[in-house]
């Protein structure tokens, strides 16, 4: 059977899965829908955080982006996982003591203001929405891309399975779904992982065989890779701080990304779903073990792939190019323009042949393609070297996605195999989709409705709400996603340098420092965003010259001005603090009571909870 | 504080001991946290980048990962899984402690009922 078959059994097999889950686990109340009744063991809500947590882009890009990174790659590993670390030492086990739905609802109550709830709200929203297009868009590219169907059909599909099981099960459904999504992911991301390490090193462990000798070889694979690196005109790949990624932007984008997974919405929520602050603690470790699954092996596909590629597309001609590359350059992930000696260089100077088609469309491509042979065939007098013209667009090398998909053909694995990947990559998005579904719905019909709107709103009523907001989320973020703006990519960097600028110091200081009251904190939570978004707009679409700070020569990358942002919030709230009132007692005693073992006072009922 | 000497403290001094297990409780918890979150600067930010160059002329004995590289990419991911399941083991202990002072000044016999133990 072919691999667009057996890509149909396993996608209609898993979504067929996600949806006997949701029926089994539907839910009639306002608690159900948006904790999951809290009776969530913790192992089982460690793999739905991880679930929510590991999106399509870290399963289907991170890899490819670490393959041509190298060592820089790292940030994002250290990153999303650092980030992990923070929240549940710093955040976690206070928030689900407090006893509160949403972020906005500890924002909104311990700051006792309306106009933080408002502010909390607004950029949950914004962090959620911006998160939830690149989800819906990446469900729409693996249909696409596995079983040739439009992008617009992939995302419909996508939103209606989505939409099924959001509304019928709430934070029960999606807890549960998302516990066998993590299964077929993982176990997607391991296989061909696997695969190409006992075909490289003959070390059935990839995490370990990247640190291995190459197999009947005595040279370890990374220095051989680091050779050819350096022989083809690309840095190093293990050396670090090479070119723009200096010491610095490594640093600084790295801490953005760990105080922005903290900070984000969707995942502090996952906090909620368990019984007691002790499961809690337990559902954190679960988390991040299962999350290190996928985050451990990542880096060894992306050194697997990258020695693969190198090693066996150079020199070979068209006559001995591996399947895989066949097949992925009908769907422009990569492209090859010769210069005549019908052999593949694929290097990091001039000489490069092959690219990516990137956003250029198929006419485009087209006459690239026919104004090459042109070229190639008049001996350089008439027609135009696409290679030029390919590298001034910034489209040298493959696309990075064609690493994790091209992976199992690599390694030669079977097609359904192969189709498997595609379910997995599926249920990545979907999960991700799903959680932060959740939360659009939760800020708008808990924060602005129940809590801002009309306080005296029905069960029913808010559960209605609840299910109707996430009816339009998904029609919204259906849309992004197949239009997506052109902004779309730049957008992801300013939702965790909005996150880390915004949430994280405002909580943080909410539990450990029970002087701060409401004016610092919002003075601070206005800085850090203002200063976040004013700089990327400025750089990202203004072309505003990057600041250096005295730091670095390159200039602060926007992806790390979220810890710029963050210390700002920080410093506002420190300095203003003294010059304000301490907040009232009853505010002091919530935080007392946030600070307490577990279980000392009896637990707070949610629905019964202050200002229920 | 429960000596042979006062018999049944009164509810005032019960009071006084509570808010002092609560101060102490409060203060392990920062300690416990302030030395996990200094090993995670360390290990992730420090070793995994302001220290990468220094250390990446060295191997992980028994591989070939150069070290910088190596904590950047695996070394910072797997220390911060340890680190939290320390944080979730000494937390759960602290936990346990603290219910068993006040167990002892309130003279109640066992662990009270709001507090079950179970969770993993």
């Amino acid at each position: 059977m072919n691999v667009q078959v057996w890509t149909y059994i396993f996608v209609g097999l898993t979504f067929a899965l996600y949806l006997s889950i949701a029926w089994w686990s539907r839910v009639r109340d306002t608690k159900g829908f948006y904790v999951a009744g809290r009776g969530v063991p913790a192992a089982a809500n460690g793999m739905a955080t991880a679930a929510d947590w590991m999106s399509a882009a870290s399963f289907i890009s991170m890899a490819g982006l670490i393959s041509t990174m190298g060592f820089a790659g790292g940030v994002y590993l250290m990153g999303w996982t650092g980030g992990f670390v923070l929240l549940s030492l710093l955040l976690a086990p206070y928030l689900r003591k407090f006893g509160h739905y949403t972020v906005p609802d500890f924002v909104g109550d311990r700051y006792d203001s309306r106009f933080a709830r408002i502010i909390a709200v607004l950029c949950a929203l914004f962090v959620s929405f911006t998160y939830v297009a690149g989800q819906m868009r990446g469900v729409g590219v693996v249909f696409s891309r596995f079983l040739e169907v439009d992008v617009t059909v992939g995302v419909v599909i996508g939103m209606v399975i989505v939409f099924i099981y959001a509304t019928l099960g709430g934070m029960k459904g999606i807890t549960w779904t998302q516990v066998a999504q993590y299964w077929v992911l993982i176990t997607a991301f391991l296989i061909p992982a696997i695969a190409i390490s006992i075909k490289l090193t003959g070390n059935p462990m990839p995490q370990a065989g990247l640190g291995s000798d190459l197999a009947n070889q005595s040279v370890s694979l990374l220095s051989k890779l680091d050779g050819l690196n350096r022989e083809l005109g690309f840095g190093p790949y293990t050396e670090p701080f090479v070119g723009r990624w200096d010491k610095v932007n490594v640093f600084f984008v790295a801490l953005a990304l760990m105080v922005g997974t903290a900070g984000l919405p969707h995942v502090i929520v996952r906090f909620y779903t368990v019984k007691t602050p002790r499961s809690a603690r337990w559902s954190g470790f679960w988390a991040l073990f299962f999350i290190a699954g996928l985050y451990l092996t990542a880096p060894a596909v992306a050194g697997f792939a990258r020695y693969y590629m190198l090693e066996s597309l150079n020199g070979t001609t068209r006559e001995e190019l591996p399947q895989w590359f066949n097949s992925w350059e009908t769907t422009g992930l990569v492209l090859w323009y010769d210069n005549g000696d019908g052999k593949i260089h694929y290097s990091g100077d001039d000489r490069n042949e092959i690219f990516r088609a990137g956003t250029l469309s198929p006419a485009e491509l087209s006459t690239l393609a026919r104004d090459h042979q042109l070229w190639l065939d008049s001996g350089h007098s008439s027609g135009a070297d696409a290679r030029p013209i390919l590298k001034a667009h910034g489209l040298s090398g493959p696309d990075r996605d064609i690493i994790v998909l091209a992976t199992p053909e690599m390694a030669e694995l079977s097609n359904w195999i192969i189709a498997f990947v595609a379910a997995g990559g599926l249920a990545a998005a979907l999960s991700t989709a799903s959680g932060l579904l959740l939360v659009i719905s939760s800020s708008v019909a808990h924060d602005l409705y129940y809590k801002v709107l009309n306080p005296s709103a029905s069960e029913q009523k808010r559960l209605l709400i609840g299910r109707a907001t996430i009816g339009v989320a998904v029609i919204v973020a259906g849309l992004f996603g197949i239009y997506p703006p052109a902004f779309v990519g730049q957008v992801v960097a300013f939702a965790f340098g909005l996150a880390a600028a915004s949430f994280f110091p405002v909580i943080v200081l909410g539990i450990f420092w029970k002087r701060v009251s409401m004016i610092p904190a919002i003075a601070g939570m206005l800085g850090g965003i203002g200063l976040t978004g004013f700089y990327i707009v400025g750089v990202v679409f203004f072309g505003m010259e990057k600041w250096t700070l005295g730091l670095t020569a390159n200039g602060i990358d926007p992806q790390g001005i979220g810890t710029v942002g963050m210390f700002l919030n920080f410093l506002i709230t420190i300095v203003l603090t003294p010059f304000f009132p301490a907040p009232d007692q009853r505010i002091q005693d919530l935080v007392d009571k946030v600070r307490e073992p577990e279980g000392w006072s009896p637990a707070v009922d949610i629905d019964s909870g202050p200002e229920h | 504080m429960t000596t042979e000497a006062t018999p049944s403290p009164t509810p005032e001094q019960i009071h006084a001991g509570e808010q002092a297990i609560l101060k102490r409780y409060w203060e392990s918890n920062i300690r416990i946290m302030g030395i996990l979150l200094l090993i995670w600067a360390f290990v992730g930010l420090g070793c995994g980048i302001l220290l990468a160059d220094v250390l990446n002329p060295f191997e992980l004995p028994g591989t070939g990962y150069p070290l910088g590289f190596w904590f950047a990419q695996q070394g910072a991911i797997v220390t911060f899984v340890v680190l939290i399941l320390v944080y979730a083991i000494l937390m759960n202990r602290l936990d346990r402690l603290h219910h068993k002072q006040r167990a002892e000044l309130i003279g109640e016999e066992g662990e009270p009922q709001a507090y079950t133990g179970e969770g993993i």
